[in-house]
C-alpha cells in the first residue's frame, strides 16, 4: 500500500467520524496548548528577570567579601559566608588604580525611620556614591542625584524615591527640605522619577545617602559590596584579575572575595528558570499522556466499529502490517492534528497573556513547542499500537460477520 | 485447480463441538461453474470460507492452483487471496465512505497498483458491470443490485482465477438477482472459475457442477458436461 493511499484512507476515516475525531483533537490540543502556555510563563519570567539585569549595563563586576565557591546566587547575599576581611573605603579607593576600571561604587544597605513635620515612615537606606547613577541611569523628578563627594565625606544629604516624596511632602517640592533620619537631620537634594526599578531594587521606596554617612549611621567600618564599572567589555578579564590582585595584596595574600559578572548571575537565573520551565512543561505533558490513553480507547472503539471493514480488507488480501499501518496512521494523524490545533490555541493564549501583562515577554520556548508536538505524536503512536494490533489479529470470517 | 482431501472444520460453542465440515473430499477444475446448495447450517459458508482461505481447516489438505495451502501463514494466505481469489458477499461489504470507483480501486490500493492504472482498471470493471454512470456514487446512493455489481467489479479487478460468491443474490429482488447472476455467468463464460453458494434451485440447474451439502458433508455431486443450450441465454456482458 502506498504511503499516500494509506494517509488518504486514514484521513477519510478521520473525517468520517467527526465527533470521535474532534473529541480526541480537543483532548490532545488541550495538552499541547497547556505545555505551550505553562512553559511560556516560565520563559516569560526568565526573560523578565534577564531584561532587568541587562539594564545594569554590560560591563559591571559585582565584588563581595568572602569566598563563594559556587559563585552562584549565594554570593549575592553579600557577607553570608562570614568574611574574614570586609572591604574598607581604602579598598574601594585602591581599585581605582586599575587602568581597566572606570568607577567603583561601594554599597551599604540598611533600614531607618524617616520623618518630616510629624509624618514618618520606615524606609530602606542605600549608602553609595554619585557613580551609582551612571550605572543605573536613574531619572530625576527634581533636584539631582548624590553629589560627587570624597568617599569619607559624610555630608548629610539624601535622594528620595517617588513614593516617599509623595507620602512626606504631598505635592510640595521636597528638594531643599530637611528631614529626620534616625537621630540625624538630612537635607533632600533630589527626588527620583516614578517607576524606576533596577537591579532588583524598588526605587520608589528607596532613600540614597552618601556612603560615609550610611557607615556612620550604622556604625560600621566596612562596605557590603562594590560594583566595579569596567572600561570596556574586552577589559572584563583583566579588570577581574586586577580586582583580585589588588584586594589580595591588601588582604595579606588572602583570596577572600567573590567576583561576579552579569554572565554568571544570569547563568544562575537561567538555570533556575530552565528547571522551573521544564517542570511546568513536564506537568503539562502528563495531560498529553492522559490524552494518549484516550487515543487508545477511541481507537479500540474505532476498530470495533469497523470490524466488517477490517474483515473485508483481509479478504481483499491486506497484510497484517497494512492493517496495523492503517490504524496507526489514523491514530498518529489524529494526534498530529490535535497537536497542530493545540499549538495554534497555545499561541493564541500566549498572545492573550501578553496583551493582559504587557510588561512580561511571554513566549513558549522552541524546544517546548517541538517537545509538545513530538510527545503528542509519540503518544498517538504508542497508544495506537495496541488497537492496531488488535485489528490486525481479527479473524477474517468473524470480522466480516461483524463480530 | 482445487482439491480438498479429508477437510474437517469444527467449531466449539460452549462445551459442544459443531462439526461444520466432516471429512470433505472434493475436486473442482479450472473454469468450472460450481454451485453449492443445502439446508441452513449444513456448512456451505464454512466450505466457501475454507476455499477462499479466509478460514483454515482443522485437519485435511487443500491444494489450490497446484500448491498445498493448508499450512500457510497469515500473510501468505493474504497474498494468495489477493492473487487468486475474488469474493462476492451476500451483504456486499462495500465501504460506505467511499465511492463506487474507490471501492473498486481498494484491492489495487492494497496491492500498490499505480493510481492512474488503478483508475483505468476500475473504470473498465464498472463499465463491464454496467455502472459507467454510477462511478462516483457512494453505496448509499445505489440500489441493492447496483451495490452488488460494484462488489462484483471489485472482486474481479485483480483478475482472480476463482470467484467465490456466498448467496450473492440473497439480498436482492428477483430482477436484480437475475442481472447479478447474468454478470457472474458472463464472467464464467470468459474463463473464470465460479463457485456459488445459493438457495436458488434454478442456479443449481444451470451450474456445471452441482454440490449438495447436508450436515457438513457433500452428499451428492452432479456434473453437467455441458451447459444446457436453453440456459445459455445470458447476454455476454
Ligand atoms: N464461528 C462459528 N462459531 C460457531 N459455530 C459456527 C461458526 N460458524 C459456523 N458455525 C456452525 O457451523 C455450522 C455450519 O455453518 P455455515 O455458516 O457454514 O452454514 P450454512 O450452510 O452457510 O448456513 P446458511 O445457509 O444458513 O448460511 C452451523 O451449525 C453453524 O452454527
Ligand atoms: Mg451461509
Amino acid at each position: 500500500m502506498r504511503l499516500f493511499d494509506r494517509n488518504q484512507m486514514a484521513m477519510t476515516a478521520v473525517v468520517r467520524y467527526p465527533l470521535r475525531s474532534s473529541m480526541l483533537l480537543v483532548a490532545i490540543a488541550i495538552g499541547v496548548a497547556a505545555v505551550l502556555v505553562l512553559t511560556s510563563l516560565g520563559e516569560g519570567a526568565r526573560l523578565y528577570v534577564t531584561s532587568q539585569f541587562n539594564s545594569l549595563g554590560t560591563h559591571l563586576l559585582f565584588v563581595m567579601p568572602g569566598k563563594n565557591e559556587v559563585g552562584g546566587l549565594g554570593g549575592m547575599a553579600g557577607s553570608l559566608g562570614g568574611s574574614p576581611r570586609p572591604f574598607t573605603l581604602a579598598d574601594v579607593r585602591a581599585l581605582g588604580r586599575s587602568p581597566y576600571i572606570d568607577t567603583t561604587t561601594p554599597m551599604v544597605m540598611g533600614g531607618a525611620n524617616i520623618n518630616y513635620q510629624g509624618l514618618e515612615r520606615d524606609i530602606g537606606v542605600l549608602g553609595t556614591t554619585h557613580t551609582m547613577q551612571r550605572l543605573f541611569e536613574y531619572e530625576m523628578e527634581s533636584g539631582r542625584f548624590l553629589p560627587e563627594l570624597d568617599l569619607d565625606n559624610a555630608s548629610p544629604v539624601c535622594v528620595i524615591g517617588d513614593t516617599i516624596a509623595r507620602e512626606l511632602f504631598g505635592n510640595a517640592e521636597p528638594v531643599g527640605k530637611w528631614v529626620r533620619m534616625g537621630d540625624r537631620r538630612v537635607r533632600v537634594v533630589g527626588a527620583l522619577a516614578q517607576g524606576g526599578q533596577s537591579g532588583g531594587h524598588d526605587l520608589d521606596e528607596a532613600v540614597f545617602v552618601p556612603i560615609a554617612f550610611a557607615m556612620q549611621m550604622y556604625n560600621r567600618e566596612s562596605v557590603m559590596r562594590m560594583m566595579v564599572e569596567v572600561t570596556s567589555d574586552e577589559a572584563m578579564v583583566k579588570a577581574k584579575k586586577d580586582v583580585q590582585d589588588i584586594i589580595r595584596a591588601r588582604h595579606f595574600g588572602h583570596d577572600d572575595i567573590t567576583i561576579m559578572d552579569q554572565g554568571t548571575i544570569l547563568n544562575t537565573f537561567n538555570k533556575i528558570f530552565l528547571v522551573l520551565t521544564s517542570t511546568l512543561g513536564g506537568i503539562a505533558a502528563i495531560s498529553l499522556a492522559v490524552a494518549g490513553t484516550l487515543i487508545m480507547n477511541v481507537m479500540l472503539v474505532a476498530v470495533s466499529q469497523r470490524t466488517a471493514e477490517i474483515g473485508l480488507l483481509k479478504a481483499l488480501g491486506a497484510r497484517r502490517s497494512q492493517i496495523i499501518g492503517l490504524f496507526l496512521t489514523e491514530a498518529i494523524m489524529l494526534s498530529l492534528l490535535g497537536a497542530i490545533v493545540g499549538v495554534l490555541v497555545g499561541y493564541a493564549a500566549i498572545e492573550f497573556l501578553r496583551y493582559v501583562y504587557p510588561l512580561v515577554d511571554f513566549q513558549a520556548p522552541d524546544w517546548a513547542v517541538v517537545a509538545a508536538v513530538l510527545t503528542a505524536v509519540a503518544s498517538g503512536l504508542l497508544f495506537g499500537i495496541m488497537p492496531a494490533r488488535h485489528a490486525a489479529d481479527l479473524d477474517p470470517v468473524e470480522a466480516l460477520a461483524g463480530n | 485447480m482445487i482439491r480438498f482431501e479429508n477437510i474437517c472444520r469444527d467449531f466449539k460453542v460452549g462445551d459442544e463441538v459443531v462439526h461444520a465440515l466432516k471429512d470433505v473430499n472434493q475436486h473442482i477444475e479450472i473454469g468450472e461453474y460450481a454451485s453449492i446448495m443445502g439446508p441452513s447450517g449444513s456448512g456451505k459458508s464454512t466450505l466457501l470460507n475454507v476455499l477462499g482461505l479466509l478460514d483454515t481447516p482443522d485437519s485435511g489438505r487443500y491444494w489450490l492452483n497446484g500448491r498445498d495451502v493448508s499450512q500457510l501463514a497469515d500473510d501468505d494466505l493474504a497474498a494468495t487471496r489477493q492473487e487468486i481469489i475474488g469474493f462476492v458477499f451476500q451483504s456486499f461489504h462495500l465501504i460506505q465512505r467511499m465511492t463506487a470507483l474507490e471501492n473498486v480501486e481498494l484491492p489495487m490500493v492494497l496491492a500498490r497498483v499505480a493510481p492512474a492504472e488503478r483508475r483505468d482498471r476500475a473504470h473498465q470493471m464498472l463499465s463491464k458491470t454496467g455502472l459507467e454512470d454510477r462511478m462516483n456514487h457512494r453505496p448509499d446512493q445505489l440500489s441493492g443490485g447496483q451495490r452488488q455489481r460494484v462488489a462484483i467489479a471489485r472482486s474481479i479487478v485483480m483478475e482472480p482465477k476463482v470467484l467465490l460468491a456466498d448467496e450473492p443474490t440473497g439480498n436482492l429482488d428477483t430482477q436484480s438477482g437475475k442481472e447479478v447472476l447474468d454478470i457472474l455467468e458472463g464472467l464464467h463464460a470468459d474463463g473464470l472459475t465460479l463457485i456459488l453458494v445459493t438457495h436458488d434451485p434454478v442456479i443449481g440447474q444451470r451450474s456445471h457442477l452441482h454440490l449438495r451439502m447436508i450436515d457438513g458433508v457433500i452428499q451428492a455431486e452432479r456434473r453437467h458436461q455441458q451447459r444446457r443450450p436453453e440456459d445459455d441465454s445470458h447476454a455476454p456482458v
